[in-house]
């Protein structure tokens, strides 16, 4: 097909969350109506039989790198990568150089989002300034900017100081924000290169152990409680993290968590070749958690996959371990991952996919216009995805500057073929538009 | 020698044989060493070992030195010069008697000399060990085709062959038994003897 | 082909004994006028030193050059390395100069895999040690030492450490020597005990083939070889242990630990002692410590690796083993 100048787009045949074959029109930046045999009459109709519409993703956890680190990623290519991913929201981490503690930082990126128009950048404040967790940033400046940030992390550090920690929980309470917190002890991580298990002790290297997650993860859960405010656990990694925060919400204190979806399907057993590609933080762990991870975030008590997307040039992960540099790229994969983790396995149907993907994402962050549902009136923020392909990963066709992929080689399955961000399609027969 | 024989392989030295060559180069060694006194016998590995060793009970019970010929073994092959066309070979040991080699007569005692090129890789494992009066080499079996310019002092037996044949030489202490076959080249191809 | 040496587990126990007979042979050139053999002329091996270790750079270069093989000496300290160079552009300068072999010491675990793996030489690699994961030929010549001495008759040619008993003491943490020891030690057949505080023994220690316990004195008297490994003075400042003094009580040999192991049994340090710490001076000077004699073993070790991996158009053990599973 090929795409007019109207500005209404028939889909025709698409499963919507999974259901029963629909046509959706989209007449401008909204769904017009959803339906069976809708007139085709003005509309550009994509056949789309089979396939899954969703809504658009919305990623909670995204390392756009700009300012500073543009060697790796750029909110133009960050946000390439997010449409090509099927994601119409990402949240900007703030570990950026400078950090986006202030409002003229988050000001910036958002602007960079703005003129990208890939898709919409919702940058992350710092919690403390300069990511040190020594003073509290100007949260509310941030909030108040045009950015208007209502998610607060020192992601990559922990807010390890518990009195830090708890003034930014009761400080976001006057906004509504939020505190994602980056749960990692730092002195039971001195040194740390990856999970501590069996695997580090026959490598050698140094190790990062499931309680140095856990114990920050407990302590917070407690303080959000006490203190009446809301915490979000980023990149849960660990079985006991996964009990802890079902604990929490047990107890109906304001928990929400997040999985990555490496942390869905990776194990440590993969460091055994040294290669750098699998060196994450939080590390990847056993087999024993990453089956806890799947379950909780089919029961619920995980919210949401967040991508964790961590660009990183070629030269940082190609040089021995130790030197090398943490993270994954994830945005391009995240969906296939999760189809194949989580819906392949039938521990989540695609319904669960938009709640876990694009609908709990959107409600942590307070995120105006993503996260809806697919009726008329709504915002067409769309995703829709070929969940029958079988391909192979490989990063030389990546949109994101980075290649730091731990998939490459691997068969995985399902390809977004379109994305449409308020009625403009990004993402055009699987490249982007 | 370690190629792969075939089941036509024929004998052309049985043990009586055998026997009867080792105690004519023993004879020989006597006659020309003049007795024997100084003779050091080094068998290189694996049968030129065993072979070194019954010419020292030969010499000895000729000479009627009985335990006093020196006899020991010289392994060749860090001195290869093939050492880059196959995978690296375990070490075979090598055993200098007591009071060296310093002056002596040393006999190398091999079981087949093909090419030249084993006994030009002991002659130099040799100069890294001592300084003999002399060397000499004494061969069960001497098959020709010659790749470097040297000749034994003592042969067995002279047995011309063809570049397709195989000669192979069993002993007792090794094989069970002793003889000496002849047989046509199977796939592997024939070591460098 | 490539061939490395980069792990203790990657050799069979055929493989071990090949290097330990084959180590044994070369031994003998100790005495014999010239201690120089001409096997690996025209080979180049490159001594990639990325930490301080003399003594095992010296090791490894006597070694080398009694096989005749060219050394070239590469430290990092006073070297472009130390001007922020990456691995792999130094790896790439070493290939461009046509190392055959390169032998390298790293801080980082898993650096010599990464070497062998990452496509930046062609030359084989052996680890002369790599953060806290292994030193395969320190284990080497520990198994040699000990089957010289617990072999009964000889040096033992041919046999493996089935059933002997080998006690290592101390911190197997930071120890890229207990490693290799309890994977090669293993492999020979013996059986091994760790001792070490418990502070020092690594999580996820269950998977390892060996026995452990926090009580010398529980096993020093059924033990055939005790092995007592270097603790540094600043694990204590990390809380690993109180004090110097209680480490070296609860966990140092002293003659009267010695006076209970069996009357053959021998004790061993990889180097550098500090005596007072895990080793009193009566036992490091005592006659059966055989510290002095596994430098010289290490000599004959290394000739013996770098022969089977260099000596021939193919490795004669541990071909490919470290190759990436992917």
């Amino acid at each position: 097909m090929t795409m007019s100048d109207t500005d209404k787009t028939l889909l025709r045949g698409a499963k919507v969350l999974g259901g029963e074959p629909r046509d959706v029109l989209i007449e401008g930046e909204r769904i017009a109506a959803v339906g069976s045999g809708l007139d085709a009459a003005g509309a550009t109709v994509i056949d789309v039989t089979g396939q899954i519409l969703l809504p658009g993703l919305v990623d909670l956890h995204t390392h756009l790198r700009e300012p500073g680190r543009e060697d790796s990623e750029t909110v133009l290519t960050g946000t390439k990568a997010a449409a090509a991913g099927g994601f119409t929201a990402v949240h900007a981490m703030a570990n950026t150089f400078p950090v986006a503690d202030t409002a003229g930082v988050v000001e910036q990126v958002w602007r960079l989002g703005k003129e990208s128009g890939y898709c919409d950048v919702q940058p992350v404040g710092a919690v403390t300034v300069g990511l040190e967790g020594k003073k509290l940033a100007e949260l509310g400046a941030m909030h108040d900017s045009a950015a208007g940030v209502r998610v607060f992390s020192d992601d990559g550090k922990c807010v390890d100081d518990a009195v830090i920690m708890r003034r930014a929980l009761e400080y976001v309470k006057a906004f509504g924000g939020v505190i994602a917190q980056h749960a990692q002890e730092p002195r039971l991580t001195e040194g740390a290169q990856m999970n501590e298990g069996v695997v580090s002790a026959e490598l050698g290297l140094g190790g990062w152990p499931a309680v140095a997650e856990e114990s920050i993860i407990a302590r917070d859960v407690l303080l959000a409680a006490h203190v009446g405010s809301r915490v979000h656990i980023c990149h849960l990694s660990t079985a006991g993290s996964v009990e802890l925060i079902r604990w929490a919400k047990s107890k109906g204190w304001n928990v929400t968590a997040e999985v990555t979806p490496h942390h869905l399907l990776l194990t440590d057993e993969l460091v055994r070749s040294y290669n750098p590609v699998y060196k994450v933080n939080p590390p990847l762990r056993t087999e024993a958690d990453v089956m806890a991870l799947r379950e909780a975030l089919a029961d619920g008590t995980i919210d949401c996959v967040a991508t964790d997307h961590a660009p990183h040039p070629h030269e940082d992960k190609d040089c021995e371990w130790g030197a090398a540099a943490m993270g994954m790229v994830g945005l391009e994969t995240a969906l296939s991952v999760v189809q194949h983790t989580m819906v392949d396995t039938g521990l989540l149907d695609w319904a669960g996919v938009a709640d876990r993907m694009s609908v709990r994402p959107s409600a942590i962050g307070r995120l105006a216009g993503h996260g809806r549902p697919v009726a008329p009136g709504e915002p067409a923020n769309l995703t829709l995805l070929d969940s029958a392909y079988r391909g192979v990963v490989n990063p030389a066709g990546f949109a994101s500057r980075s290649r730091n992929t731990p998939y490459e080689g691997r068969e995985l399955p399902g390809r977004v073929t379109y994305t449409f961000l308020r009625g403009r399609a990004t993402v055009v027969d699987g490249k982007l538009a | 020698m370690d190629a792969h024989t075939s089941d036509a392989a024929r004998s052309v030295l049985e043990a009586p044989d055998i026997a009867r060559v080792l105690t004519r180069i023993a004879h020989e060694i006597v006659e020309r060493a003049k007795g024997a006194d100084d003779v050091v016998l080094l068998g290189i590995p694996t049968r030129g070992v065993f072979l070194a060793r019954r010419l020292a009970a030969r010499l000895e019970e000729i000479t009627d030195k009985p335990g006093r010929i020196p006899v020991g073994s010289l392994d060749i092959t860090m001195y290869r010069d093939d050492l880059r066309l196959r995978p690296a070979r375990a070490l075979a040991r090598t055993e200098i008697p007591d009071d060296g080699i310093d002056g002596r007569l040393v006999v190398l005692v091999d079981d087949v000399l093909f090419s030249g090129r084993t006994i030009r890789a002991a002659l130099d494992a040799l100069g890294d060990i001592g300084r003999p009066r002399a060397v000499q080499l004494a061969v069960l079996v001497d098959r020709g085709h010659r790749e470097l310019p040297i000749r034994a002092d003592y042969v067995g037996k002279n047995l011309p062959t063809s570049l397709r044949e195989t000669v192979k030489v069993q002993l007792t202490e090794e094989d069970g038994r002793d003889s000496v076959l002849l047989g046509l080249r199977g796939t592997t191809p024939a070591d460098g003897k | 082909m490539k061939r490395h040496l980069i792990s203790a587990a990657d050799l069979s126990r055929d493989d071990a004994v090949l290097i330990l007979d084959t180590a044994e042979e070369l031994a003998r050139l100790a005495d014999r006028p010239i201690k120089k053999l001409p096997t690996l002329r025209g080979r180049t091996v490159v001594n990639l030193f990325f930490e301080d270790s003399t003594r095992t750079r010296i090791s490894f270069e006597a070694a080398a050059k009694r096989l005749s093989a060219d050394v070239i000496n590469f430290s990092a300290k006073g070297s472009s390395v130390s001007k922020g160079e990456s691995l792999k552009d130094t790896a790439l300068t070493l290939e461009a100069m046509g190392a055959d072999a390169v032998v390298i010491r790293h801080h980082a675990s898993g650096a010599p895999h990464r070497l062998a793996t990452s496509g930046w030489i062609n030359g084989a690699v052996v680890n002369a040690g790599d953060g806290t994961h292994e030193h395969p030929t320190q284990a080497l010549l520990d198994a040699f030492t000990m089957r010289r001495h617990l072999s009964g008759e000889g040096p033992g040619v041919g046999q493996d450490l089935a059933g002997r008993r080998i006690t290592i003491v101390g911190d197997v943490l930071h120890s890229r020597v207990a490693r290799s020891n309890v994977h090669l030690l293993a492999t020979l057949g013996a059986e091994v005990t760790l001792v070490a505080p418990p502070t020092l023994v690594p999580f996820g220690v269950e998977s390892w083939p060996c026995e452990i316990s926090y009580d010398l004195d529980a096993v020093i008297g059924k033990t055939d070889a005790v092995m007592m490994l270097r603790v540094q003075r600043e694990r204590m400042n990390a809380a690993f242990f109180p004090t110097e003094r209680e480490y070296a009580r609860r966990y140092g040999l002293d003659g009267d630990r010695m006076a209970r192991m069996p009357e053959h049994a021998i004790v061993m340090h990889p180097g550098p002692m500090n005596r007072g710490m895990e080793i009193t001076a009566e036992v490091a000077d005592s006659d059966r410590c055989t510290a002095v004699e596994q430098v010289a073993n290490g000599v004959s070790i290394r000739m013996a690796v770098l022969y089977l991996l260099l000596g021939g158009n193919e490795s004669a053990v541990a071909a490919d083993r470290t190759e990436e599973s992917k």
